[in-house]
């Protein structure tokens, strides 16, 4: 789980080109949307992209995607529960 | 001395699009309920299964033998070509080539049509790729292909603001009349269908993968469609020596952004509401004058609901009769605000009001509900006509009888 | 109408209203903007979602407004020929790499033509009109009317009026595939000597606040604009520079320097060659685009050089101007053609 985070903090900041960010300065429970990160609806369908070229899951209803996307934390089991569906 | 609030009158109308070739065609699918939307079927897209689109129902070789264009030309120019030649010819101006004439366009896809093609070819070996495919990429060479087959000169010029494109663009040509640098103009936009903007929207995840539904509770997102529709405008004095003369004016016109984010609306549709109220206030009319509003009504969660809530600020309690015709033509861009500006003087000419389709269950939001069956022999004076685009960019059209 | 304030990104030191001192030299048939620290102008949120012409453009209007001292212009209204190239090209590489699959929407939305005049919007929360022009060689004087015509409709006090084009590697291949641009090692210094075909690539962002109201620091009056398409031959191009200069009640005289849009390319600069044996004959004249390129739009650098020789009331030395040093500068002709379809002429005086 955490060397998962720490991809996930990676991935984000190339991503959505978070330039003066570093993976350290993400928090694992901090908010990325509104406050926090201050991330917005642009970046969430970007993030779904992401987790289908990095992860190949698809979030087929883009109304998951506050839930999932809340937080690294929730992104990281997102994806660990649906991989070990797909496995 | 300039009066810049003479009267500029609509002379024609012209307009293709996936429920017709031309003004007849629209009129007739719009007054029967049948869209225009189904499978693809001329544009290449590896979406080709799974999203329906309202295609223009030619090829462009049939463009082509239209228009007298060569069918190598960008499908935005063929489509342009057929609705501004239908428009001056219905405006039946004998003496056109004494007259200072201008062309103004507006397209949101341009000659992308063909530069997508040539990509494919371009981008494994920039050697590759005909030439031929791009020299005509730009929007503005779009509308000088038209511009030079229509013999227009005096004033040419192309607006892109995405989906308020044509709306600015026959605002503008009013407005070159009323200061004197044009007497007649050919006003309106033109958008073709391409894997370009298909993608682009479907990567925003508003394109529906059924028949779209605008202001329905439960709507999807929008269709893509594609067509022309462009408006001859002319000077008052112009207009009392034509033959068959014109009834109806550009009576208000309003651009205003939203300025809250680069694709959404606000969701009070401030954009929306600055829009119709400038429109009104420039034709110096109250909402309650208002007898038929041609929505934006894309079909998106976002649009509808902005646009509504703004409807609702401005018109609570007398709520004219309304509907999106993009339930018949999908959403065309560019072409959008020309193509329903064709479509609110129809409305006018006609007396007739269009119908919302396959409205199921209102929008639990709203206290008004768009008309669902259409209205035949209505008395109707002031039609006002919505276009929002991308970049927050809002304008609203009133054409009036007199 | 009153030039109140510019801003200005180009392949000179142009930005930070420096003066034009010395003539910064390219080789190749290439300029490139001289880009500012964006940094000091936008957001790290906003700045990262944007691409190098967006950034060009805002940081210019950004200059132009500190300058005028407006917060929220009551129009925003912008020209571009080529658009967001940089963006297109990104969204239709993927596109065409993976079969039009993980798509991603940033690209897409960036690649529209009024990204930048609707991200200035944004930026300054203005819901003000807001418009884009997309028409080749006139998009920048497209614009320039629309923002004309509104102050002289009253409706607007202020109109902020800008026009930017990019190069980009994609479109320079492009471009030089269709013939445009010098072969070889040409010094854009010396690209008016060599009498040979193509010119030199350039691009630029260049932003103007017009006011309708006199100010205490406006740079020139904007008197005239006027532009017309496919011209039948030079005496046509000669008859629309007398009529507009009549329709000004300015005659060649009052004129103290004519601006002229010679770019390097030997059959397009004969016009220019023709009309300085007639019209143009024993009147001072000055070139630009060997300082900032041809594209489209590069006329809104003519506007600026006007507009600041006027201010500065007299003629930078770095051009080549044959005149007399001290001679005031208080009348400028632009006359400007693109590939010779789009011409304009425009006239600025001292206020």
């Amino acid at each position: 789980m955490e060397k998962l985070m720490s991809d996930l903090k990676t991935q984000i900041i190339a991503q959505l080109n978070l330039q003066d960010t570093k993976p350290e300065d993400i928090g694992d429970d901090q908010p990325l949307f509104i406050e926090g990160l201050g991330l917005d609806s642009i970046d969430a369908l970007e993030l779904i992209v992401l987790l289908q070229q990095q992860y190949k899951i698809k979030l087929s209803n883009a109304e998951d995607g506050p839930k999932v996307f809340k937080t690294v934390r929730t992104m990281a089991e997102y994806i660990t529960a649906h991989q070990a569906q797909n496995a | 001395m300039l009066n810049h609030n003479e009267p500029v009158f609509v002379a024609g109308t012209g307009i293709i699009s996936a429920i017709g070739n031309n003004v007849a065609e629209c009129l007739d699918a719009l007054e029967n309920g049948r869209a225009g939307m189904g499978p693809m079927h001329y544009l290449d897209s590896a979406h080709r299964h799974r999203l329906p689109v309202a295609e223009v129902k030619l090829t462009n070789e049939e463009l082509a033998q239209l228009t007298g264009l060569p069918k190598i030309k960008s499908r935005s120019a063929l489509l342009s070509l057929v609705a501004a030649k239908e428009a001056l010819h219905q405006a039946g101006i004998e003496n056109i080539k004494d007259l200072r004439t201008g062309f103004i366009s507006a397209t949101s896809v341009g000659g992308m049509d063909k530069t997508e093609n040539f990509f494919t070819e371009f981008l494994p070996d920039n050697s590759k790729g005909k030439l031929r495919d791009v020299v005509n990429h730009e929007c503005g060479s779009v509308t000088e292909l038209v511009a030079d087959a229509l013999g227009i000169k005096h004033y040419i010029t192309t607006i892109s603001t995405a989906c308020s494109s044509s709306a600015n663009a026959i605002f503008l040509g009013a407005r070159l009349i009323r200061n004197n640098i044009v007497d007649v103009v050919v006003a309106g936009g033109t958008d073709s269908m391409t894997r370009f903007t298909l993608n682009g929207f479907n990567t925003l995840m508003i394109v529906d993968e059924q028949f779209c539904q605008p202001f329905d509770e439960n709507r999807r997102g929008l269709n893509l469609g594609e067509g022309a529709g462009y408006v001859v405008l002319v000077s008052d004095k112009l207009a009392a020596t034509l033959k068959n003369k014109p009834e109806i004016i550009l009576s208000g016109y309003c651009n205003a952004n939203d300025a809250y984010h680069q694709t959404a609306s606000s969701p009070d549709g401030v954009g929306s509401y600055l829009a119709m109220s400038g429109a009104l206030k420039k034709a110096g009319l109250q909402a309650s004058d208002i007898d038929y509003i041609n929505l934006h009504g894309t079909g998106t969660q976002n649009n509808d609901i902005a646009e509504g809530t703004a409807i609702k600020r401005l018109f609570d309690p007398h709520y004219p009769k309304m509907s999106s015709t993009k339930t018949f033509t999908g959403h065309t861009l560019g072409a959008s605000g020309g193509i329903e500006a064709v479509f609110s003087v129809l409305a006018l000419q006609h007396g007739m009001i269009f119908p919302n389709l396959r409205l199921q269950t209102p929008m639990a939001d709203l206290p008004f509900v768009p008309e669902r069956e259409v209205i035949k022999n209505a008395t109707l004076k002031h039609v006002l006509s919505n276009s929002f685009g991308f970049g927050g960019n809002c304008s609203s059209l009133i054409f009036s009888k007199i | 109408m009153y030039i109140r304030a510019t801003g200005n990104i180009s392949p000179q030191k142009t930005f930070g209203h420096q003066p034009l001192v010395d003539a910064v030299e390219y080789s190749g048939n290439r300029l490139a903007c001289i880009e500012p620290d964006y940094k000091d102008f936008i957001d790290s949120k906003q700045i990262r979602r944007m691409s190098r012409i967006i950034r060009m453009g805002v940081a210019a209007a950004m200059e132009c407004l500190q300058e005028a001292g407006v917060k929220v212009p009551d129009a925003i209204v912008t020209g571009t020929a080529y658009g967001c190239l940089e963006d297109t090209n990104s969204f239709l590489s993927k596109m065409v790499e993976f079969n039009e699959e993980l798509l991603t929407p940033t690209a897409f939305i960036q690649s529209t033509h009024n990204t930048i005049g609707a991200q200035i919007g944004l930026m300054l929360q203005c819901n003000n009109y807001n418009n884009a022009f997309v028409h080749r060689g006139v998009s920048f004087e497209s614009a320039l009317l629309d923002g004309m015509m509104l102050l002289q409709e009253n409706d607007a006090t202020n109109v902020l009026v800008g026009a930017i084009d990019e190069i980009t590697n994609t479109s320079h291949t492009i471009l030089s595939r269709m013939g445009l641009y010098k072969q070889g090692s040409v010094s854009n210094l010396d690209m008016y000597k060599t009498k040979t075909k193509g010119t030199i690539a350039g691009e630029g962002a260049a932003f103007f606040l017009l006011a309708n109201e006199r100010s205490t620091t406006d740079y020139a009056k904007l008197d005239g604009l006027y532009t017309f398409y496919k011209p039948e031959g030079v005496s046509e191009i000669e008859k629309q520079v007398s009529s507009f200069l009549e329709r000004h009640s300015v005659s060649m005289g009052d004129i103290d320097l004519i601006i002229t849009g010679k770019n390097g390319d030997a059959s397009s600069d004969e016009v220019y060659e023709q009309l300085g044996k007639t019209v143009f004959s024993n009147k001072d004249s000055v070139e630009y685009k060997h300082l900032c390129g041809e594209y489209p739009t590069a006329a809104a650098f003519a506007m600026w050089l006007a507009a600041t020789t006027i201010k500065a009331g007299k003629v930078p030395a770095v051009l080549n101007y044959k005149g007399p040093a001290d001679k005031k500068i208080n009348k400028v002709l632009i006359y400007n053609h693109y590939q010779g379809i789009h011409h304009s002429l425009s006239l600025l005086s001292a206020c």
